[in-house]
């Protein structure tokens, strides 16, 4: 009786400076619609989940990484062999890395085909997509600062790719690598992006992202009023345990997989040694990179890379105006020729993934 | 005519732009020797390829003569008053190359840092002696270097050049015929080819081993004596002669008149060598001459190679063990790191062999084995390390699990209570 006198004193001490009692109001009172597709919902929090897992792993490696070419190696080294445990904070950091991006690109997708980028969500979507371009520069900045040999020559590859690019390439390229070759100076920039730039933009964005979704609430799908007698579920405790059910077994594949299957370091990046045979880059830039190398050398009257990057880009691009681009999503009516677009798009990334590493 | 002029300007621009070649001018032993039949028309197109002639030189700087002059009678630029000195015996090419080869101010206009000695070293060499007592069978420069189309030596296409020479010198030596009356082997090609130097040399075409020039010497080409094969052989294997001096061998293998490291190792048929050829046994080379088992170099034999076994033992059982940890996904550089460390003691020993000193072998041993040693607590502590990441995860499963289920009532039980589905 004394305990619970002392926390309804604390919680009210807490009320007075921080209006507790609205946000745990807003919490009660914030439901999400039930249907068939509900299931969804739950990858925005899983993304959420495994980004967390990501920071937390990240400070942890931080601890003993070392950001040089001289000592980066031998620092990740030195954490998989020598640190208590340390083996096992980086293989879940690069486990957690590649299922968060494998969840970014299911949830972006969900989105796009429930339509939940209509009014007034539109920010939403946008800010939800440069939260994903943001992951793959989490991806490319990170895959090199073990500074093993495949990585060091994805990222030759990789920032060569930029350098294509008229008029920037040039400046992109110097300003990606530091210099003309990839070495200790590409390092300690992809770091600084890695642990300072990125993590700082996507706090802001994610914040903003996160505000616009508690404000304007779960989306519901077009054409769902088949499901309307179902009731809406409270957002706490009902679906906020289903999220925790979730990350709980994501948690388990993430230590199952970084006890199974730890992440190989590789051997040390030897800038003079020849390239390694089939040289790739991580699985989620595959498709890209597949594609720019089925290009003819010259489509019309430009390079073919040069107009795979621009494909790429206008692509890009468009994903972020969706919502303004879908007008029949805004009346209410799904736009075939839309979707099956995005179709298009998703068996396009899957097959050109799949030719990546069967060709 | 300002044309012409301009045209010849622009002519002679177009020459310099396009460098400078060596080309003909009217030359009486050119045109004379290109007329002649498809031999002599031969020598001319070889000598435009021939380093002399590359570097400014011609017919008469060698053979003498004028040939600025004799176009219409050719005699007259190959008359002894012009200076004319024609093709030398063969008991004088060495002294007729020598003319320029050996004058050092001369040589130092073309290659300063080309030797002048080799005249001088030829007549030390067996081919110079037995060309001094009349044979002309035997090597001049001509013979391996050639005659109108000397390349340099650098030159891969030169009969001299590094991983032509064997065959260069197997041209006579490996010519049963031509050898007969020196009686001596012809063989020595062919067991070089098998050899272990040959391998290198001649299929990877790795210029580091040596050719029969490295052994024997180039223009003073001789046999090693019996007391100087360590000598020859230690050019490139100086740590093992060093070894061998020091060792009891040095002595007995003089005063038995062993040749030094061809008693074990071959001549010509130097093999790569192994482990086998260590210790006591039927196929070791110790027991050529160590037969008796009560002797001491019977017995130091076996201790020497009881060490290193002993050592390549302990270095394979740390290996399993990393390697079994490494399969695993364990991460085992450093494990791996020292491995090769107690690895390089195997081949110290290997080497210190040479100076037949258990003692010394002994204490490289042991120092190996101590590094072994410590893989192999590393490969257990690795394999250990694994069995408790597999507890461990499979504890953290069960405890995921069950909070797992418990959310799962949980949620069960509100959506019950609040008439969810």
């Amino acid at each position: 009786m004394k305990i619970d006198n002392r926390l309804r004193q604390i919680y009210q001490w807490l009320d007075e400076r921080t209006d507790l009692k609205k946000v745990q109001a807003l919490l009660l009172h914030k439901t999400v619609p039930q249907h068939k597709h509900t299931v969804w919902y739950y990858l925005g929090g899983m993304t959420l989940f495994l980004f967390t897992v990501q920071v937390v792993t990240g400070i942890l490696l931080l601890l003993y990484y070392r950001p040089s070419a001289e000592q980066a190696f031998e620092s990740v080294q030195f954490i998989m062999t020598e640190v208590k445990f340390g083996w096992l904070v980086r293989s879940i950091h690069s486990w957690s890395a590649n299922l968060m991006i494998f969840t970014v690109f299911l949830h972006l997708f969900s989105v796009f085909f429930l339509k939940a980028y209509r009014k007034p969500r539109e920010l939403t979507w946008i800010s939800g997509a440069f939260l994903f371009f943001i992951s793959l520069g989490f991806g490319f900045t990170g895959y090199l600062l073990p500074w093993n040999k495949l990585a060091y020559f994805a990222t030759k590859v990789g920032t060569e790719i930029a350098g294509v690019i008229p008029l920037i390439g040039g400046f992109l390229l110097d300003f990606l690598r530091g210099g003309t070759e990839v070495s200790g100076a590409t390092l300690t920039r992809f770091f600084a992006f890695h642990v300072a730039v990125l993590p700082m933009t996507v706090t802001l964005i994610l914040v903003l992202h996160l505000y616009l979704v508690q404000k304007h609430g779960m989306s519901r799908p077009l054409n769902d009023s088949t499901l309307r007698p179902l009731p809406d579920m409270p957002f706490f405790p009902n679906f906020f345990l289903r999220d925790v059910l979730g990350w709980t077994l994501a948690l388990g594949i993430l230590v199952a997989l970084a006890s199974i299957f730890p992440w190989e370091l590789g051997e040390k990046a030897d800038p003079l040694a020849p390239a390694p045979a089939g040289i790739k880059p991580e699985w989620y830039f595959v498709f890209m990179f597949q594609t720019l190398k089925f290009l003819p050398a010259k489509i019309l009257f430009m390079e073919g890379e040069l107009a795979g990057i621009l494909f790429f880009t206008v692509l890009f691009i468009l994903l972020i105006f969706v919502p303004f681009l879908d007008k029949k999503a805004n009346l209410g009516v799904s736009s075939k020729p839309f979707v099956t677009v995005g179709w298009m798009v998703v068996a396009f990334i899957l097959i050109m993934t799949l030719l990546g590493y069967l060709l | 005519m300002n044309r012409i002029k301009l045209l010849l300007i622009l002519t002679w621009l177009l020459v310099l732009a396009l460098g400078y070649r060596p080309v003909f001018s009217l030359n009486t032993c050119v045109e004379c020797h290109k007329a002649l039949d498809e031999k002599n028309s031969a020598i001319v197109e070889d000598f435009k390829k021939d380093v002399h002639f590359q570097r400014g030189l011609s017919c008469n700087s060698c053979h003498g003569g004028n040939p600025k002059i004799g176009m219409e009678n050719p005699w007259e630029s190959m008359n002894p008053d012009q200076g004319f000195v024609g093709v030398p015996k063969t008991s004088e090419v060495p002294q007729f190359c020598g003319r320029c080869h050996s004058d050092v101010e001369f040589m130092r206009k073309y290659n300063p840092k080309l030797r002048v000695d080799q005249e001088q070293l030829y007549k030390t060499s067996v081919h110079g002696k037995l060309l001094r007592k009349g044979d002309k069978k035997v090597a001049t420069c001509i013979s391996c270097h050639g005659v109108h189309k000397i390349l340099p030596v650098s030159d891969p296409n030169s009969p001299v050049f590094d991983v032509n020479v064997p065959h260069t010198c197997a041209n006579c030596h490996a010519n049963t015929s031509y050898m007969q009356p020196y009686k001596i082997p012809h063989d020595q090609f062919e067991k070089y080819s098998q050899s272990v130097h040959g391998e290198i040399l001649l299929k990877n075409r790795d210029r580091s081993a040596p050719a029969c020039n490295d052994c024997h010497g180039n223009h003073g080409a001789t046999p090693p004596g019996l007391g100087d094969i360590a000598s020859a052989c230690g050019e490139c294997h100086s740590n093992n002669r060093d070894l061998f001096d020091s060792s009891p061998h040095k002595q007995a293998f003089k005063e038995n008149g062993f040749p030094e490291c061809a008693t074990c190792h071959d001549y010509h048929l130097v093999m790569k060598t192994s482990d086998d050829m260590l210790g006591v046994g039927d196929k070791t080379v110790c027991s050529q001459c160590h037969f008796d088992s009560e002797s001491k170099p019977y017995r130091t034999a076996f201790q020497l190679k009881a060490k290193l076994d002993s050592l390549k033992n302990s270095i394979r059982l740390a290996q399993n063990l990393v390697e079994k940890a490494e399969k695993a996904g364990v991460d085992v550089a450093k494990a791996k790191f020292e491995l090769n460390l107690a690895k390089d003691d195997v081949i110290k020993i290997q080497s210190l062999i040479h100076s037949l000193s258990l003692e010394r072998v002994a204490e490289v041993a042991t120092e190996g084995m101590n590094k072994a040693q410590v893989v192999q607590q590393s490969g257990k502590e690795a394999l250990f390390d694994l069995k408790l990441r597999r507890i461990g995860l499979g504890g953290s499963a069960v405890i995921i699990l069950i909070l797992a289920f418990g959310l799962y009532l949980k949620i069960k039980d509100l959506d019950s209570r609040s008439k969810l589905k």
